[in-house]
């Protein structure tokens, strides 16, 4: 039996699709180019994708035909060499269509093998938002934004040929850098794009990850339940209506909390998520009003908290808050759980607000994509200057 | 629509291209030089639709490409611009597919060789779209021709036969192939793409013949009929099916021939069989997990084997029956279901059973049923390796029940 290779790509649904599908693509064809039978593929439960909704796609090599049967019998890898993470808010985890639950993104990772992340992050920000793992791997981080390069537009950053670039030396076992250069000839034919390739190949580094690293959560998950313990009929139950809220400081209940799905959490379908300033809200309902998620809990004294099991992080909030910096969408890596605010806020003003105005000066860059018309045109120089670079 | 001008034919190289079992439908759609194709999303089928109107777009494949307002006039415009001697392609998903029953009821008594993809899906409800056979099957008694791959390849290359079959004047029947959604629609595999050349070599222009709805060739075609006519009707038909085999034997001989790549028997691939004590069959990609599980099982010394049946309609009796009688045991495995039917078992089970009570052989094995990866779930090497041990307890005369269900949460 000869070697098996296996490497995920874990992306943003419709916004990153062709960045996830030319790199496993070029994996395949660059890994063709050494005799080497391969396939790609994206993960079917994932689809019809949804924009932002955490999606995979699936390189599978092998040395002969005999053994990429046997990773062509299962639905997808049970264990992958390379987990390939092209957005860094997912290091928090994958909750898609396709998966019950939170999976951590190292959970295919086998041990000894690698989780490429592209970020403008360090590995020690990047490190507690990812769940520890009892296997040590390794951690790449490839110097980049979340690329956009999905369903509608393809943003040609060279994203795609600097992973290829970092797998190569990452994984030389299963390609090589001479036919990851060859590949992008006979594709692409542009050498600035092979240049972005070697750069990467040169400079990506990895690191150990011991298994006392990283977030130390237990993942949400739940059971499916058995045939005979299912309603029949294709019927599900009904999420109650809510309930009132309790306030943490008086212990007064009021407002209304509406009840959420208990199994679709949506913790990893944001990238951003609003920040609410209770002190400046005048109460307008706008957010609450327009949130397409009711993801705002009103208050026992009518303000109005994102919760976040509900968010999904599209910023309508803040786009219709009449009040300056009332509302402010922040990259969600610079969160580390997913508590109210509002009752932070009741428990201790000050703290509170210092924590605020913190977290909104010091945001990390991060935009959803359709902010306003040009906006991926003026990030790509950026990019190539860091695939020059970094 | 195909000119009748000579074009000179294409010259070139085999080429090898990375695409998926859809996509590999669409480029034998462009080989073919299909005249008329027609569309209506649902998935998985549509992949090879964005496909098809990718080539089109491209200016790489010259056809009419129609998108209907639904899959019942989706159908219901290739058999008419069939009817013309045009050569047409089309297909359908799970509820897709039921909702262009009424077209596909009519289409073979009419006699025309209509080419269909169905990549197989769930019937709703609830509405999944992972794979199930139920979509493709519902036909089997209206005189379509079934056939089930199992690789990109092998899509590409029962394509092109399913033309030349369908065509054949001795038979105008239309031919279902059915592709695995997900597995095999989705996808991407490395694929031998043939040469215009051999394609040309291979595959006839479409001629409707004497069938020809022409001013030219004054005929009416499906005009009221009743009992004094309908038996006459069908037995005409059940001739049709009845030379099926033999022109698919002359069609692979001859792909074979020209195109160097070897089936065997059309009818059903044997894997692992010639010394196996029992087998395990099944339709599609279900032969991935099971081929890698009786290799493993091999390794283990216990002699299983597999046999992968392609062509469902004509179901291959007599050849079939003759093959399973040199086993202990026969497991089919299903992909489908047929609430109600005898002992509660699946499709191809039932009819399984159906074609080993015959006398023209003497042994009967036992044959029991499993129903799995409904919805698209996984059927694993594990549950291969547990129906393989099932088998054997059965060969040692061991009471087994007639159908159980692998991989269910019970």
């Amino acid at each position: 039996m000869g070697r098996l290779f296996a490497v995920e790509i874990v992306y943003r649904g419709i916004f990153q699709k062709t960045l996830a599908k030319n790199i496993s693509r070029g994996i395949v064809l660059a890994a063709s180019l050494e005799g080497k039978p391969g396939t790609s593929f994206g993960r079917y439960g994932d689809s019809p994708e949804r924009n932002g909704i955490p999606a995979k796609y699936f390189a599978i090599v092998a040395t002969d035909d005999l053994t990429l049967e046997e990773g062509m019998a299962k639905y997808e890898p049970k264990e992958v060499d390379i987990t390939v993470c092209v957005d860094d808010t997912l290091c928090k985890g994958v909750e898609s269509w396709a998966w019950y639950g939170l999976q951590p993104i190292n959970r295919l990772t086998k041990a000894g093998g690698t989780l490429i992340v592209t970020s403008k992050e360090p590995p020690e920000k990047l490190m507690p938002m990812i769940h520890q793992k009892q296997d040590p791997y390794k951690l790449a981080v490839l110097k980049g934004i979340p690329s956009f390069s999905g369903l509608w537009v393809y943003k040609d950053d060279h994203t795609d040929v600097r992973i290829l670039g970092a797998i190569a030396k990452l994984l030389p076992d299963m390609l090589k850098l001479d036919s990851v250069k060859q590949f992008i000839l006979h594709e692409w034919n542009d050498a600035v794009k092979v240049q972005s390739a070697t750069n990467s190949y040169n400079r990506i580094t990895a690191q150990n990850v011991s298994p006392s690293q990283g977030n130390p959560e237990k993942p949400f998950q739940f059971e499916l339940l058995k045939w005979h313990e299912m309603r029949d009929g294709v019927s599900i139950p009904c999420i109650a209506p809510g309930h009132k809220m309790d306030d943490p400081a008086t212990h007064a209940t009021g407002g209304f909390q509406p009840a959420r799905n208990p199994t679709f959490k949506k913790w990893s379908t944001r990238t951003m998520r609003p920040v609410i300033d209770f002190d400046t809200c005048i109460k307008c309902t706008l957010c609450w009003l327009q949130c397409p998620d009711s993801c705002f809990d009103v208050t026992p004294e009518g303000l109005y908290d994102a919760n976040m099991e509900a968010c999904c992080g599209c910023g309508v909030c803040e786009a219709v808050c009449p009040v300056k910096d009332c509302v402010t969408m922040v990259n969600e890596v610079a969160f580390k759980d997913n508590s109210s605010q509002w009752e932070a806020w009741r428990k201790n003003k000050d703290t509170y607000n210092t924590w605020l105005k913190g977290t909104i000066a010091n945001k990390a860059d991060r935009s959803h994509g359709f902010r306003y018309k040009g906006q991926y045109e003026e990030q790509t120089p950026e990019m190539l200057e860091i695939a020059k670079s970094s | 629509m195909a000119q009748m001008t000579a074009t000179l034919p294409e010259r070139g190289t085999e080429e090898t291209a990375l695409i998926t079992g859809s996509e590999a439908i669409a480029v034998a759609c462009k080989l073919a030089d299909v005249d008329v194709i027609t569309a209506y999303p649902i998935r998985p089928y549509d992949t090879v639709m964005q496909y098809v109107a990718k080539l089109v777009a491209n200016g790489e494949f010259d056809c009419e490409y129609i998108v209907a307002e639904g899959e019942h006039s989706q159908f219901e415009i290739v058999k008419h611009a069939s009817a013309c001697g045009a050569r047409v392609f089309t297909g359908s998903s799970g509820v897709g597919w039921m909702y262009a029953m009424e077209a596909l009821t009519v289409t073979p008594a009419l006699r025309i060789p209509m080419i269909a993809m169905v990549g197989n899906r769930a019937l709703d409800d609830p509405g999944a779209f992972g794979v199930e056979h139920n979509d493709a099957l519902t036909v089997r008694d209206l005189g379509w021709m079934l056939v089930w791959v199992d690789t990109a390849q092998e899509a590409l290359d029962t394509a092109l036969i399913a033309y030349r079959v369908a065509e054949d004047r001795r038979i105008f029947l239309p031919c279902g192939i059915s592709c695995d959604g997900a597995f095999l629609t989705h996808s991407q595999a490395m694929v031998k793409i043939p040469t215009q050349d051999q394609v040309n070599k291979f595959l006839p222009r479409y001629n409707r013949a004497d069938l020809l709805l022409h001013p030219d060739n004054p005929i009416t075609v499906a005009p009221q009929a009743n009992e004094d006519w309908v038996m006459e009707i069908r037995r005409q038909n059940y001739a049709a099916m009845e030379r099926v085999p033999g022109v698919i034997r002359e069609a692979y001989a001859d792909f074979e021939r020209i195109f160097g790549r070897k089936y065997g028997n059309p009818f059903f691939e044997e894997y692992e069989t010639a010394d196996a004590d029992v087998v395990i069959m099944g339709m599609g990609t279900l032969s991935m997990p099971t081929r890698v599980a009786i290799r493993k099982l091999r390794s283990e010394g216990k002699k299983v084997g597999m046999v992968r049946l392609r062509w469902f309609r004509p179901f291959p009796a007599e050849e079939l029956a003759k093959c399973l009688s040199r086993f202990k045991a026969v497991g089919v495995l299903d992909r489908d279901f047929s609430f109600g039917s005898p002992y509660m078992s699946g499709v191809v089970a039932t009819e399984t059973r159906a074609a080993l009570y015959t006398d023209t052989i003497s042994k009967h094995p036992p044959v029991l049923n499993f129903i799995g990866g409904l919805g698209g779930r996984e059927v694993t090497v594990p549950d291969v390796e547990k129906i393989a041990h099932e088998l054997y307890e059965a060969a040692e005369g061991k009471k087994k029940p007639a159908t159980q269900w692998i991989g269910l949460r019970e």
